[in-house]
């Protein structure tokens, strides 16, 4: 067994076997070494968050579970050696874990120094000395003003700085070894950027770094190597620059296809110059004491498709509401000139009465001479099969498309579609943007896209308006705007998407 | 949603709001009492002759003239319900005629019992469903299993089971064959108050720990366990220091219901163990149609119910303090860059 | 459907069945005169002949507890119905009313809800006097904000759901509304509420005849023949005990029943 210096990972025919779920880990290999970043990436249900759990010994703890493997060692320790007290004295101290989500990762009801502190207070350092290195883990982490977020709790920090504290009780132990799940997932993309940056920062002064993420791209920012999951298997590994640029395997290959970039292809589908067919004219929105909408203008025209992006929380989903006429806005108007207009929801499950089957639920929303529930769902690539399903029991890829095809059983001028693929999977997602840019083209339909996913706007619009806060800070044609965007978040957005 | 909101709400603002909300509940508790009562006199036909103790009740001239003044009969039907209104929020709680004596005497005298009665129970389930939901979860595996099945079987049926039918078992099995308990009992002698207090508390303590079990589990397996064990922490500094406290949370908002479920079922245990007390009283009252005392106990019940709902949100504060409202938008700012 | 009620389900379905039996065909399961006395057959303990033996009178117990099936099941059940029918009747406003009306009865709901059953229902038989009538009302009427906060909560969830809030943008009346989807939603799980909730009334009235207020002797429902049975528990066990076994084992076959098909629903 080569030794490896104290902080590292080397691991050698891992396999992990769970009660109820079989062979979850096969024959898996890595190796990290103290200064270097490694990105596990792959679909969900890969097992990249078992393998994370493995190298913390926890999985070792769940009764029924087998673990072998031919090395399995972390950061000095040999797991396979180790009993329950002795992996549970490692974690923390030597290896640390920080999960994504940190509102549900933080206990909600602990303040924040009881939160980052526990390693230390586990071990019993005195409360004195406890305090000075909990400040000095969330300053390393960027959070300044420590002592003044002592008392607090996660719920009343904003997302970024939650992160940064989960990341500050990770570092605080001294851990030499840091396991990142999927640590950017629940955040804006700004945020997720800054979050990426303190962990390459903490890799840069000596710490083994293990990334695991379905995001290609924030692993693209970070990691050194990649390794790609697959059913428990690692299917290809190398460095970043080698795997990203040149993928031999295809899961690898498909992953990198399914992330949208670059224009959208194929680029607009009518002339500019149509009239249109909604407008929105300096519509306010307020609730109580919060303007979720200020002021906003935008067009639609005939055959085109606006992007609207936007951070959580910028009031991109109030707008579409407006639009679509849910809500009446409380200052300005909104035009529409379009006979019919349809929402593709973001979340379809809420949006189907759970006692409707799929048949029903196209039926009844069909308006003139539209198809029959069969060619809807032809239309949008599902069999008509599933005409006798409920929703419910239909996966997240297919629900979205009953979505779609219920909007379209109307015979819509334009759809508005609010976050359509962002609760999806990479691949799921392609084939969700392909259907919609395909119908686009076919029936001429008008769109409003709306995303907090740069690339995934870029890909599928023609025109895109930025918003913020709820006001829009700039549009123009997608291209142009994201090759010299004007204003500065709009700059800041694009930097982070990229 | 962020939006761009106004200035913070100040703590003292939301500390009123809450004083307020409470103060609104307990006048709107006060109000549907009265109303109820005013009602139910008065659905019988003759409200004097509820009042005085039913058909066959044989009150003298003078009782008579006593009631006809005491509740306003001779005065408009709304100057009546304001009279009722308030009798009800300052606790006037009127003669009983058929016993000749003032209700408010009768139940100050009964009521200590059954208090204790109640308290003890309430400790009791109390301790009985955190003991059934960390046991739960601290077997695992194929035991677990069976032990998770066991556990909600016997949940079940103690939610159901009749007060009157368990007692009855429990001085069946306890005092009349093993003599380990007496089957009757009155006061505070220990020894007397097993019984009772455990056929009051089983179905509560069912209930309980139903609630309990279910919010343990998911909070053994929310991130923020994950993350705790993640730290090093062993199983017992996860239980203590983490999920119970979320585990709690659902049993004490339940309390005040909980609560009201005693003096409900307090009734029944007094009678089946023969010990005096409120819900004694009730019977007693309900059985001799004596709608004074009735009312009286009710109303009595009802505040009762409005001050541990009080007492369960002030604890609850304590225990969630997520509760408090939200802290100074101060702390909202925008994620701020690092080392740039 | 019954694959999805599961082991328990099942037992507890076959159950029921045995109990309709008795309710609609006493003399089937249990032949025999419930009220025949026979003073000298008085305080036998359980034997061949007697299997859960006799009282004070002489009257078999078991005659006596199936022939009782119909009094307890069936006061149980009209003080469901009593209680569901008001409390639809205030769900149904709260949840599609005005937000005024919805935050008025919200509250008025929610206090009732919170005053014990049995205290309520007591106040209500002191004043209408004792019997199986006024059983029927004081539980219904004790029961029914339990009902209306569910329903309110329920048709609350569905009226402002996203589906409700689809169709009304595709043009939906509310008389299409409530009929496509309001109703469905809302009364389907009533289903499982209310056989949860027969059960825990077939309990709410045995306890009001064991205080000996509900029917009057010598009826052979369970909660009566529990209080005449009260006052010889040292000498005749099986007189208290097997009419409130009766009583539990409908009660649990009820809740069991009740939870498999508020699971099954989902």
């Amino acid at each position: 067994m080569t030794a490896l210096a104290p902080h590292g990972i080397a691991v050698r025919g891992l396999s992990v076997a769970l009660p109820g779920a079989g062979a979850v880990l096969r024959d898996v290999s890595l190796r990290v070494a103290p200064g270097e970043c490694l990105a596990v990436v792959g679909e969900s249900g890969a097992g990249k968050s078992v393998l994370a759990r493995t190298l913390l010994g926890l999985t070792q703890d769940v009764p029924g579970a087998r673990v072998t493997a031919a090395e399995l060692a972390v950061a000095g320790h040999d797991l396979r050696r180790l009993g329950r007290r002795g992996r549970r004295g490692m974690r923390g101290r030597d290896v640390a874990l920080v999960l994504q989500d940190a509102l549900q990762s933080l206990d909600p009801l602990r303040t924040i120094e009881a939160e980052v502190g526990e390693t230390l207070a586990i071990r019993r350092v005195p409360r004195a000395e406890r305090r000075g290195r909990v400040i000095a883990a969330l300053r390393e982490a960027g959070l300044p003003d420590a002592d003044g977020l002592l008392g607090h709790r996660s719920a009343e920090l904003s997302g970024g700085m939650r992160q940064r504290a989960l990341i500050a009780g990770a570092i605080v132990g001294g851990a030499g070894v840091l396991i990142a799940d999927e640590p950017t997932t629940a955040l804006d993309a700004t945020t997720a950027v800054r979050a990426l940056e303190l962990l390459g920062r903490l890799r840069d002064e000596g710490r083994a770094l293990v990334l695991i993420s379905h995001d290609l791209r924030a692993v693209a920012r970070v990691a050194d190597r990649v390794a790609v999951l697959d059913a428990g298997r690692v299917v290809e590994e190398g460095a970043t620059a080698d795997v990203l640029d040149a993928p031999r395997h295809a899961v690898t290959r498909a992953l990198l296809a399914a992330v949208p970039s670059g224009p959208k292809p194929g680029g607009r589908v009518l002339a500019p110059d149509a009239p249109p067919l909604l407008a929105a004219r300096e519509v306010t929105r307020r609730y109580r004491n919060v303007t979720a909408v200020d002021r906003a203008s935008v067009t639609i025209g005939r055959g085109e498709v606006l992007g609207i992006v936007g951070e959580s929380g910028s009031g991109k989903s109030t707008l579409a509401r407006l639009l679509i006429g849910a809500e009446r806005p409380d200052d300005g108007e909104v035009r529409r000139t379009a006979a019919c207009v349809r929402l593709v929801p973001q979340d379809p499950l809420g949006a189907f009465d759970p006692r409707h089957t799929v048949e029903r639920i196209l039926r009844l929303s069909r308006r003139g001479d539209a198809p029959s529930p069969a060619a809807l769902l032809e239309q949008v690539g599902l069999e008509p099969a599933l005409l006798s399903r409920r929703p419910a029991t239909l996966s997240g890829g297919q629900r979205q498309r009953v979505a779609i095809a219920r909007a379209l059983a109307a015979g819509p001028d334009v759809l508005v579609c609010d976050e359509p693929v962002s609760a999806l999977d990479v691949t799921t997602q392609a084939g969700i943007l392909a259907l919609l840019r395909r119908l686009q083209r076919e029936r001429g339909l008008a769109m409003v896209f709306i995303s907090h996913d740069l690339a995934v706007v870029r890909n599928v619009s023609d025109r895109v308006a930025v918003m913020r806060d709820g006001r829009i800070v700039e549009t123009g044609p997608t291209e142009e705007v994201y090759a010299s965007p004007v204003d500065p978040f709009t700059a800041e957005l694009i930097a982070a998407g990229s | 949603m962020r939006g761009r909101s106004a200035r913070a709400i100040p703590p003292w603002r939301t500390a009123l709001r809450w004083v307020l909300a409470r103060v609104g509940g307990a006048l709107l508790v006060v109000w549907l009492v009265a109303t109820i009562v005013f009602f139910a006199l008065r659905s019988s036909g003759d409200p004097l002759e509820a009042i005085l103790g039913g058909p066959g009740s044989q009150a003298g001239p003078e009782a008579v003239e006593a009631a006809r003044r005491e509740y306003g009969l001779d005065q408009p039907l709304v100057v009546q319900y304001l009279l009722q209104l308030w009798r009800v929020a300052t606790l006037q709680l009127g003669d009983s005629y058929a016993r000749r004596q003032p209700v408010a005497d009768l139940i100050a005298e009964q009521l200590p019992g059954t208090l204790l009665l109640a308290a003890l129970a309430l400790a009791a389930a109390w301790a009985l469903a955190v003991t059934g939901a960390i046991v739960s979860t601290s077997a695992r595996g194929r035991i677990g299993a069976i032990v998770n099945a066991t556990l909600r079987g016997i949940e079940i049926v103690a939610t159901v089971m009749p007060g009157f039918w368990l007692g009855a078992v429990l001085i069946l099995v306890f005092a009349t064959s093993l003599g380990w308990f007496p089957a009757t009992s009155q006061g505070s002698h220990p020894a007397g108050l097993v019984l009772p207090v455990l056929t009051l508390a089983v179905p509560i303590a069912g209930f309980l720990a139903q609630v309990s079990r279910d919010a343990l589990l998911e909070a053994d397996a929310a991130p923020f366990a994950v993350t705790a064990r993640a730290r090093g922490a062993g199983e017992p500094r996860v239980l203590l220091r983490h999920t119970l406290r979320h585990a709690s949370l659902p049993a004490l908002a339940l309390s005040g219901w909980a609560f009201g479920n005693l003096l409900s079922g307090a009734v029944v245990v007094e009678v089946l163990f023969a010990r005096p007390g409120l819900g004694r009283l009730l019977q007693d009252g309900a059985l001799s149609r004596d709608v004074p005392l009735v009312i009286g106990a009710v109303t009595v019940v009802a505040v009762l119910y409005v001050a541990v709902v009080v007492l369960t949100d002030v604890v609850e504060l304590f225990v969630d303090p997520r509760l408090r409202g939200p802290r100074p938008a101060a702390l909202r700012a925008p994620d701020v860059a690092v080392g740039s | 459907m019954i694959r999805r009620l599961g082991v328990s389900g099942a037992i507890a379905l076959a159950a029921l069945a045995v109990l309709l039996l008795a309710i609609a065909w006493p003399g089937l399961v249990a032949p025999g005169d419930p009220l025949a006395i026979s003073p000298a057959e008085g305080f036998r303990p359980p034997s061949a002949a007697h299997p859960f033996g006799t009282d004070e009178s002489g009257r078999d117990i078991l005659t006596r507890i199936v022939h009782g099936a119909s009094a307890s099941a069936g006061i149980g059940l009209a003080a469901t119905a009593l209680g569901i029918g008001l409390g639809l009747v205030l769900g149904f406003a709260a949840g599609l009313g005005p937000a005024w009306l919805d935050a008025a009865l919200g509250r008025i709901i929610e206090v009732l809800f919170a005053l014990p059953t049995l205290v309520m229902a007591l106040l209500l038989v002191a004043v209408l006097g004792a019997g199986a009538g006024s059983s029927i009302l004081a539980i219904g009427l004790a029961t029914a904000p339990g009902y209306a906060r569910i329903l309110r909560s329920r048709v609350r969830g569905v009226a402002r759901s996203d589906y409700v809030g689809y169709a009304r943008l595709e043009g939906d009346g509310p008389l299409t509304l409530f009929r496509r989807h309001i109703a469905p939603n809302t009364l389907w799980p009533l289903v499982s509420t209310a056989t949860l909730g027969i059960g825990q009334a077939i309990v709410w009235v045995s306890a009001l005849s064991f205080l000996g207020l509900g029917s009057p002797p010598p009826s052979p429902e369970w909660g009566a023949m529990l209080n005449a049975g009260r006052v010889y528990i040292s000498t005749g066990w099986w007189m208290t005990v097997f009419p409130g076994l009766a009583i539990v084992v409908t009660a649990v076959v009820l809740t069991v029943l009740g939870r498999r098909l508020a699971g099954a629903g989902r």
